[in-house]
């Protein structure tokens, strides 16, 4: 499967005909509360789109560099740099880090002829200032950036185009500020060249071409804030895509053996005799914490169940991610794209 | 001068050599009960088990005659009502339900508060500027801004907490203990970050520069600032411009206390009455960032007490390896094949052999967090380490706090 550090291939799932849920976006907005795996995610659902054939840009915009080492590649430098190349006719995954610094250079040189006047931008500090400090002005250089990659066209020079474009982005109780450049610019950059820019953002944001997915745990905290979330992209008119839940825990037994250890009424002597049966010896210790693990297994699940029950109340689609034993490595990464694959999310 | 904390380089701090080996026990109990310390600051990624962490310390702490109060920043909201605070007033309260100790020691007492961002920024602007001044500069956009959205305001504002509820402590005697959750950023360093992130905005070149002019002599307005205001005029438009100027402005003459303040509390973070404890997850990010955190603990000369590491996954009883379970578990479906052939099956054999995959995907779950652990033990060997197992359920109350505090002491 591996064609050296980092360079993997992308199997295509279907060759033509395929219909995934969110074939007419092309922006894909990966958000979650801390520690849901929106990388993860993110990475997976790049990989599942380009499986289809496509070209996708993956980006990441808090300069954690967690793609690179998802993908095991040294740290990606403000350009975009193909992190997966599919067989022949298959997708390609680029990947960009968007570094605030040289976003606004760059969004300077592209839309002011400012010659020294830039350089000397730098020279008095308002780089720095305007990329920490300047509120708001950061979060529209960001996905102004995005905006760019996105809209690309054949007349946009030397510059490739990309079928869809997957960000991570800020954590979920940062996203609707994030994505809503235009009413934090308010009330600071009333009129501007940055302030039409913030609106042109906007339009794309809100439109059909972008969804903002939600990556959660089956846990009160990272549901409660998908829900709390949902609400506030409705709220400001954001489109919201759908919701991924994450290391979700596998199903090993089936309803009813999960009622039977749920109420602690497990036949021990018949599992003991089926252990004996395929040679294991089963000890009473062994036998017993076969069952107690099972019963911890079935508290944990119900309560999952009740999570995805809040879930689905929400009325946006689902898809789920198991939680793999060994950890997400490349590996990993494709099999989870597979999921995303299966489940009809590309 | 680069602020941009993503962008720093550094040098990793370590043993050099190492045989990975078992980290010392982190005895909860005994820090708890050391008067000396005043301070406990639980740091780590988001999403870690922070401020349950924080909230359990500090009801133990309570509980076992310290004077308390915690500190939390976003609380579950069930959490959160449980413990009084779902109200943000910025005041600590009093959290109702705890018990007052034995007759054997005194009693303690425990308050909670949520931290509101907003609301301590615009009383430090209160407190240092007389009130037309400080009206002016709670009205301006740029401030509001400022103060309500920032990315490391949020971390400065909890420091800055902390530094009050000190300096009220030290007066009143009214807390022995405080407990400090730390803001859910993706990098612990943001908190440590934040006070010099803020001084040196306030340092900054172009702030100079933008205050120069009202200032007096136009000798600073080269070509070349004429250049830029232009430039930046067209970028931003003049409006905005105008805006940040006159908070500026008006801003400049707290400047100075500002700066002292974060320096302040900076020093009180060094001072050996505070604790540090890095809270992380067994999950590789997680304690990426912690080694990242103890590290700069170390060069920055702050009092480390330990790593928190929670949620970690129990080992199963009975010694039967992942790959036994699996074998087994194929035996069992192949019979189970065989038997469904010839006849209807018990539906035992598929009992027991789900029991053996949960007990195999346990299993490496358990190995691959020891692996993890052991990473992160053998590159800072002296970290005293408390485990606390996961629990099946969520901690909404203040028995689940009290059960974590127990996992806390005996996590060693």
């Amino acid at each position: 499967m591996y064609g050296g550090p980092g360079r993997g291939t992308l199997r295509r799932v279907t060759s033509t005909q395929h219909e995934g849920d969110w074939d007419g976006v092309r922006l894909h907005i990966v958000t979650g509360k801390g520690g849901t795996g929106k990388t993860t995610v993110a990475a997976a659902l790049g990989l599942a789109l380009a499986s289809r054939g496509k070209t996708v840009l993956l980006c990441e915009v808090e300069g954690r560099q967690g793609i690179a080492q998802l993908f095991d590649v040294p740290p990606l430098p403000y350009e975009e740099r193909r992190v997966v190349g599919g067989p022949n006719d298959g997708g390609d995954l680029y990947a960009l880090a968007i570094d605030t610094e040289a976003a606004l250079l760059e969004y300077l040189a592209m839309y002011y002829r400012l010659g020294r006047a830039g350089k000397a931008l730098d020279r008095f500090g308002v780089i720095d200032f305007a990329t920490t400090i300047a509120p708001g002005v950061r979060d529209v250089l960001l996905t102004g950036k995005v905006y760019e990659a996105v809209n690309r066209n054949r007349r946009t020079k030397n510059a490739r185009k990309y079928d869809a474009v997957v960000l991570d982005a800020p954590p979920t109780g940062r996203i609707a500020q994030f994505l809503n450049v235009n009413s934090e610019l308010a009330g600071l950059a009333k009129v501007g060249p940055i302030r039409s820019q913030a609106d042109t953002v906007t339009t794309l944001l809100r439109s059909r071409r972008t969804a903002v997915h939600l990556v959660t745990l089956l846990e009160d905290m990272p549901v409660q804030e998908t829900i709390d979330g949902i609400e506030e992209l409705r709220h400001d008119r954001l489109p919201v895509g759908g919701v991924v839940v994450n290391l979700a825990r596998p199903a090993e037994l089936d309803d009813e053996e999960r009622a039977l250890a749920r109420t602690g009424s497990v036949d021990a002597t018949a599992v003991r005799r089926n252990l004996e049966a395929v040679g294991v010896r089963a000890s009473t210790a062994l036998v017993d914490g076969l069952l107690a693990e099972a019963r911890e297994h079935v508290e944990r699940r119900d309560l999952e169940d009740g999570q995805r029950k809040r879930l689905s109340t929400l009325d946006v689609p689902r898809y789920e991610l198991p939680r793999l034993p060994d950890g997400v490595d490349l590996g990993g990464l494709y099999e989870l794209a597979a999921h995303l694959c299966r489940q009809g999310m590309a | 001068m680069k602020t941009n904390p993503r962008s720093r380089s550094k040098t990793r701090v370590g043993p050099l050599v190492a045989t990975p080996d078992d980290a010392p026990d982190l005895d909860v109990d005994a820090l708890l009960a050391d008067r000396s310390v005043g301070i406990i600051v639980c740091c780590g990624s988001g999403g870690v088990g922070k401020t349950t962490t924080s909230a359990a310390l500090a009801l133990r702490a309570a509980e076992q005659g310290r004077n308390a109060v915690v500190l939390t920043i976003d609380p579950a909201r069930r959490l959160a009502q449980s413990m009084g605070i779902e109200k943000l007033d910025n005041v600590p309260r009093p959290v109702p339900g705890v018990s007052q100790g034995s007759t054997t020691r005194a009693a303690g007492s425990l308050d909670a508060m949520m931290l509101d961002m907003k609301r301590t920024f615009d009383e430090v602007v209160e407190s240092q500027a007389n009130p037309e001044k400080a009206a002016q500069i709670l009205a301006n956009p740029f401030y509001v801004a400022l103060s309500s959205s920032f990315a490391g305001t949020q971390e400065y504002m909890a420091m800055e907490k902390l530094g009050q509820l000190h300096a009220e402590s030290q007066e009143t005697g009214r807390y022995d203990l405080i407990v400090v959750d730390t803001p859910p950023s993706r990098s612990a360093l943001d908190f440590l970050d934040s006070p010099e992130r803020l001084s040196s905005f306030l340092d900054g070149r172009f702030i100079r520069l933008l205050l120069a002019p009202a200032k007096g002599p136009a000798r600073l307005m080269t070509a070349g600032f004429g250049m830029m205001t232009g430039a930046l005029g067209k970028v931003l438009g003049t409006q905005m411009l105008s805006d940040v100027q006159t908070f500026v402005a008006a801003f400049d003459t707290l400047f100075g206390g500002f700066r002292q303040r974060a320096q302040r509390t900076y020093r009180l973070l060094q001072d050996e009455g505070t604790a540090f404890l890095v809270v992380a997850a067994p999950e590789p990010d997680a304690l990426r960032e912690a080694a990242y955190f103890v590290e700069r603990l170390h060069e920055e000369r702050m009092p480390l007490a330990g790593l928190v590491l929670n949620r970690a996954s129990r080992m199963p009883p009975g010694g039967l390896s992942a790959e036994q379970a699996l074998a087994a578990a194929e035996r069992l479906d192949t019979e189970a094949e065989e038997s469904a052939a010839s006849g209807p099956g018990d539906g035992e054999a598929g009992l027991a052999a789900g029991l053996l995959r949960l007990h195999a995907g346990r299993m490496r779950i358990v190995a691959r967090e020891n692996r993890l652990r052991q990473r992160f033990s053998a590159a800072h060997p002296h970290v005293p380490t408390a485990v606390v197992p996961a629990l099946s359920t969520d901690v909404h109350d203040l028995d689940g706090l009290r059960l974590i505090g127990d996992l806390l002491a005996q996590g060693a």
